[in-house]
C-alpha cells in the first residue's frame, strides 16, 4: 500500500482495513491478523499496529477474544453504518469539487450516468 | 529507559563530532536516527557500543555503565564491512556464535535464504549489495536488547529494501529496541516510533513520529528536508 505522508499512518491503514470490511474481503466476525502480523503486511510500526486495533475497537468496528486475538465486528448495523461513512466521505468530497468547478445538480447526474455507462460497456 | 544519554560530547583533535547529545531509548521502541553525512550519527552509534569513549557526558545502559554486559546485549552494525576475506559465510555464522551467546544459528540460515546468499559464498567476492544483506543478517540473527544498525538500507536495491524492512520490523519485538540511522528517511518514516534529527553533532528536534508529524503538519521527510535544506 502506497501512503499519503500527510495524513497519520494509523488512519490510513484503519481506512484500509475498513474498506476491505465494507467489500467483504474481510467477512463479519472473522478473525484479523495479530498486531505483529498487521505490522509486517502493512510494513508499519508494530506499535502504530496495535495502536490501530485500539482505536477500531473503540469505534467498535472490531472486537478482541482475550488471548485469542481480533475480529471483525458481527454487528451488521455497525457494519451499515461504516459503510455508508466511508461512501458519504467520498461523495462530500466529490460534491465540494464539482461545486467549485460550477457544475449543477443535473449535470452532475448525467455525468455520472453517461460514467457508468461507459464503464459498463468495458 | 534502557539508554540513556546525558550531555554526550566527542572531540577529535580538530573536529568535534558529537556536541552535546541528550537522548534516552525505551523498551520496545524503534528510533531513526536522522542527519546527514557528518552530522555525528556514526559517532553516537560507535559511543553506545562501547568502541568509541565519550570526551564528555555520561552514558547507562540499563541504569549501567557501557561495558562487557551491554555488548552482550547490544547488537550494532557498523557501515563497514566487519568481515575477514577468506571467511565463507557460513564462518561468519560461527563467528558471531562464538562472539555472541544471543546469536541464533536457525535464524541466521533462516535470513542467509532470504537475502538469497550461499553458506559456501565467501565474504571477498559478495557485492557490496550482499556484502550489506550478510551484516544485517548476522546482526538481527542475535536476539539482543537493542540493536543498533547504521545505514542499514545503503547498497541495497529498491526491491530488496523491502525485505529488510521487514526483517527489521520481525526483530522489534516488545522486549528489544532499535536505532536506526539512515539519509534514506523515506523508507522509515512508516517503521519508526520516534525521530531525532542530529545536526553538526546536537539534537535539532527529537519526538514521536507521530506527534512530530502532527504538530509540524508534516511529514518526518519534509521536516529532515527542511531542517538539512
Amino acid at each position: 500500500m502506497e501512503f499519503d505522508n500527510n495524513i497519520p499512518i494509523y488512519l490510513q491503514v484503519i481506512h484500509d482495513i475498513k474498506k476491505d470490511m465494507v467489500n467483504g474481503v474481510l467477512a463479519m466476525g472473522e478473525k484479523l491478523p495479530s498486531g505483529r502480523e498487521l505490522a509486517f503486511k502493512y510494513k508499519i510500526n508494530p506499535n502504530t499496529a496495535n495502536r490501530i486495533y485500539k482505536e477500531m475497537e473503540a469505534e467498535e468496528i472490531c472486537f478482541t477474544k482475550r488471548g485469542r486475538g481480533t475480529y471483525v465486528t458481527e454487528d451488521k448495523e455497525k457494519m451499515k453504518n461504516v459503510r455508508e461513512e466511508m461512501a458519504g466521505s467520498l461523495l462530500a468530497n466529490f460534491f465540494e469539487g464539482m461545486r467549485q468547478l460550477g457544475f449543477t445538480k443535473e449535470e452532475v447526474i448525467q455525468l455520472l450516468e453517461n460514467k457508468y455507462d461507459a464503464n459498463n460497456k468495458q | 529507559m534502557i539508554l540513556q544519554c546525558n550531555d554526550l560530547v566527542k572531540k577529535y583533535i580538530n573536529k568535534t563530532a558529537v556536541n552535546g547529545i541528550n537522548f534516552d531509548a525505551e523498551k520496545g521502541k524503534i528510533y531513526a536516527l536522522l542527519g546527514p553525512n557528518g552530522s555525528g550519527k556514526t559517532t553516537l552509534m560507535k559511543i553506545i557500543a562501547g568502541l568509541v569513549k565519550p570526551t564528555s557526558g555520561t552514558l547507562t545502559y540499563k541504569g549501567n555503565p557501557i561495558g562487557v554486559e551491554s555488548k552482550k546485549r547490544v547488537a550494532y552494525m557498523s557501515t563497514e564491512p566487519f568481515f575477514y576475506n577468506f571467511m565463507s559465510v557460513e564462518d561468519v555464522g560461527k563467528y558471531y556464535k562464538d562472539f555472541f551467546e544471543d546469536f541464533d544459528v536457525k535464524r541466521y540460515e533462516e535470513l542467509i535464504e532470504r537475502m538469497e546468499l550461499g553458506m559456501k559464498d565467501k565474504t571477498k567476492t559478495l557485492s557490496s549489495g550482499l556484502a550489506a544483506k550478510l551484516k544485517i543478517a548476522a546482526t538481527l540473527a542475535r536476539k539482543a536488547e537493542l540493536y543498533m544498525l547504521d545505514e542499514p538500507l545503503n547498497g541495497i536495491d529498491i526491491i530488496a529494501r523491502e525485505k529488510i524492512i521487514n526483517t527489521i520490523l520481525e526483530s522489534a519485538r516488545e522486549d528489544s529496541s532499535m536505532l536506526i540511522s539512515s539519509h534514506l528517511v523515506d523508507e522509515l518514516e512508516k517503521i519508526i516510533d520516534n525521530a531525532v534529527f542530529i545536526k553538526n553533532g546536537s539534537v535539532v528536534l527529537y519526538g514521536d513520529a507521530e506527534e512530530l508529524r502532527a504538530s509540524h503538519g508534516k511529514s518526518i521527510v519534509e521536516l529532515y528536508k527542511e531542517i538539512y535544506a
